[in-house]
């Protein structure tokens, strides 16, 4: 029996989906609203900076939006990763603590043997990652224990093995020094003016959202996550599905890892603390629902550019700093009421169209 | 893919074996029996009164907050915010200590701010139907960035001696702190709440099937919102004693805390979906992660790698039911 693959662009929670019927033209609305919650987003962020850039001119300015763009990097990378993770109602708490075992991994790798090409301390960083993603994906596929918990344990195992790891070496921080010039150059390297670690978390995200919309096994990741019961009974293989998106993203934690040590190049074993709760907040501020099932990768992108655009802004605005984070929680809580709206609104809607169909 | 058709004599079995099962919280509780006894015999200092006092003080706030947010979970929501309530909290508190107030006054006005701050995480779970951990990562987020914004990175120190020596006195020569006393009654009245009470029985039936609970009479909105407000309110009362407890008013105070005290609550065999568990498991989760770090201190384990245990402990603490559970054949698929 083959799986009846998703046919909407966007797919919807079970309660929403609109009968066969009309499932065309509620699907053109379920997109509509979709995009609008993006552009929405994008508004903001527009908003943001123009409100910034009045107060204060040089906000504009070429140094200061590299700076932003290579800060962004990061947390895109790693909200790209979540995205797909939490569309299949799961969570990954782990990836500041993988992210900085990736990091020092790498910066251990390039002081051990500096003679290492980029490429592949790039790919050994990425791998560290994939490995931990592994972990988490089959504690939660094959024990069938709650990501949330997984999760949190290996966020504080991962930062364990790194502490271990970097207090028995006894090499406790990476310095600029000991990196070799080759790699640091990564870090200050433009194409065209752009940051290339900007466009190496474009190319993820593009990549991710590519895949999510267009592959079937990516679709079934919003089936999974929308109602795993009924993804199960339709012959959708639940388990590796799950395995393959946390894989993924401690893959892409992995990479932010690496990305952290050419931005940084001062590693130590504090390296991405508290991140996982920056990474999840982008991905609801865009608009990816907590408890899976729908939302975009380009909506969790902007988001991770919004949030980051904040901390930057504010000091601009002449806002002390320490209102960045009470900022970026009155975002969050605004996002999901505003989700929330919709949802309800949606739900009338399409049920209201459905009535006046079968009259 | 083979789906069994025919369970019919499960329901026959079902009560006779669960009453074989052991009392929720039983098997972490002997856990921590068997490793206070090793440790005792094993690792040096870690049996005497001035350790104990040590290890006590450390778990005081972490089984505090535990108490409340058991409630919470059993229902089936969770609150992350509580540790960025007590900083918040931590953070008014020093500000009004400069502004001149009597701790006598700011006390009461700080549990009351507690309440504000819970009720703002209820309102918004349980009035416009939002996400527990969507809000609360919000509010944890907001109620820092609020502390840092109310006492930025300075540190009120100078608090009365009399206050501080307190909150780190024991009872006599016998090691146990003072505050353990009320920390005890406190558990009391919550394990009475949540085992012996109509209220208690009721977080459960909404942890179970919220619907359900619904349609039985009981009130689940109003449930809810009380025990977030109720959540702030100890959270304030853990920002006060921290704040004393260290002698510092700052407004990073307990980041963090949240996972430690999850972790606690989760490792004492509460069910993060709800429905499940009991306040012995989660005192004797607390107190068994509170030991295996103050023993591993005592052998010189750097304190960044005792993260790894407290990772392998909630892990272990989860899986191994399952795989029990699996191996007995109990469970026919467990939920990927």
């Amino acid at each position: 029996m083959s799986a009846p693959a998703t046919k909407s662009p966007a797919a919807l929670p079970e309660e929403l989906a609109a009968p066969e019927r009309t499932g065309r033209r509620g699907s053109a609305l379920v997109h509509r609203l979709f995009v609008v919650r993006e552009l929405g987003i994008l508004a903001a962020l527009v908003l943001l900076v123009l409100v910034t850039v009045v107060a204060n001119p040089r906000f504009l300015s070429g140094q200061n939006v590299r700076d932003l763009l290579l800060s962004a990097a990061i947390l895109t990378v790693l909200a790209a990763g979540q995205t797909m993770v939490i569309v299949t109602r799961n969570v990954d708490l782990s990836v500041g603590s993988v992210l900085g075992l990736s990091a020092y991994a790498t910066g251990t790798l390039l002081v051990v043997a500096p003679g290492t090409p980029v490429v592949v301390a790039v790919l050994a960083g990425t791998a560290v990652g994939a490995v931990c993603g592994l972990v988490n994906g089959l504690v939660v596929a094959a024990a069938g224990v709650p990501s949330l918990v997984v999760t949190l344990g290996t966020l504080y195992a991962f930062r364990g093995l790194d502490s271990l790891w970097a207090s028995s070496a006894d090499r406790l921080q990476i310095n600029a020094a000991d990196l070799p010039a080759g790699f640091k150059a990564l870090g200050g390297a433009r194409l065209l003016g752009v940051p290339v670690l900007f466009l190496v978390a474009v190319a993820v995200v593009l990549l991710v959202g590519w895949y999510l919309r267009t592959f079937r096994s990516g679709r079934e990741l919003y089936g999974i996550g929308s109602a795993p019961e009924a993804a199960r009974l339709s012959g959708i293989p639940v388990g590796r599905r799950v395995l393959t998106a946390f894989v993924v993203n401690g893959a892409l934690a992995g990479l932010a890892g690496v990305l952290y040590a050419a931005r940084f190049q001062t590693l130590d074993t504090t390296a991405g603390t508290g991140q996982e709760l920056f990474v999840v907040a982008a991905a609801v501020v865009g608009g990816v629902a907590i408890f899976g099932g729908s939302g975009s990768v380009y909506g969790a992108a902007l988001g991770a550019l919004l949030l980051t655009t904040i901390g930057t802004a504010l000091p601009q605005l002449g806002l002390d700093p320490f209102w960045r984070d009470a900022a970026v929680g009155a975002l969050i809580l605004a996002a999901i009421a505003l989700d929330r709206a919709l949802q309800l609104r949606l739900a009338a809607r399409l049920r209201g169209r459905n009535a006046r169909r079968d009259r | 893919m083979t789906v069994d058709t025919a369970p019919a004599p499960a329901p026959a079995a079902a009560p006779a074996r669960r009453e074989r099962t052991l009392p929720a919280g039983s098997v972490i509780t002997t856990f921590l029996v068997l490793f206070l006894v090793v440790a005792a015999f094993s690792v040096e200092g870690f049996a005497s009164t001035r350790n104990a006092g040590f290890l006590l003080l450390d778990v005081v706030v972490i089984a505090l907050i535990a108490l409340p947010l058991t409630l919470i979970v059993v229902t089936g929501e969770i609150d992350l915010s509580v540790a960025s309530t007590v900083g918040l909290c931590s953070a008014v508190m020093g500000q009004l200590w400069v502004a001149g107030l009597p701790l006598e006054a700011i006390v009461p006005l700080v549990l009351v701010l507690g309440g504000v701050l819970g009720a703002v995480n209820g309102f918004l779970v349980t009035r416009l139907g939002l996400p527990s951990l969507a809000v609360t990562i919000g509010t944890l987020a907001l109620y820092r960035g609020l502390a840092f914004v109310v006492l930025g990175d300075q540190a009120v120190a100078d608090f009365p001696r009399a206050w501080t020596t307190w909150a780190i006195s024991s009872i006599g020569s016998t090691g146990i702190p003072t505050v353990v006393v009320p920390l005890l009654v406190l558990i009391a009245v919550t394990a009475v709440v949540l085992h012996a009470t109509p209220i208690g029985r009721s977080l459960y039936a909404m942890g179970n099937s919220e619907d359900a609970a619904r349609f039985s009479g009981i009130d689940v909105a109003r449930t809810k919102l009380w025990l977030f407000v109720v959540t702030g309110v100890v959270s304030a009362l853990g920002g006060v004693y921290w704040t004393l407890r260290y002698g510092s008013a700052r407004a990073d105070n307990a980041t963090g805390l949240e996972l430690q005290v999850i972790a606690a609550i989760l490792l004492g065999g509460v069910s993060i979906f709800g429905g499940s568990g009991g306040l012995l498991g989660v005192i004797a989760g607390a107190l068994l992660l509170g030991s295996v770090r103050n023993a591993l201190q005592l052998v010189n384990v750097p304190s960044d790698v005792l993260n790894i245990v407290t990772g392998v402990l909630l892990i272990t603490a989860v899986v191994a039911p399952q795989v029990a559970a699996r191996v007995r054949g109990r469970r026919r698929r467990a939920p990927a």
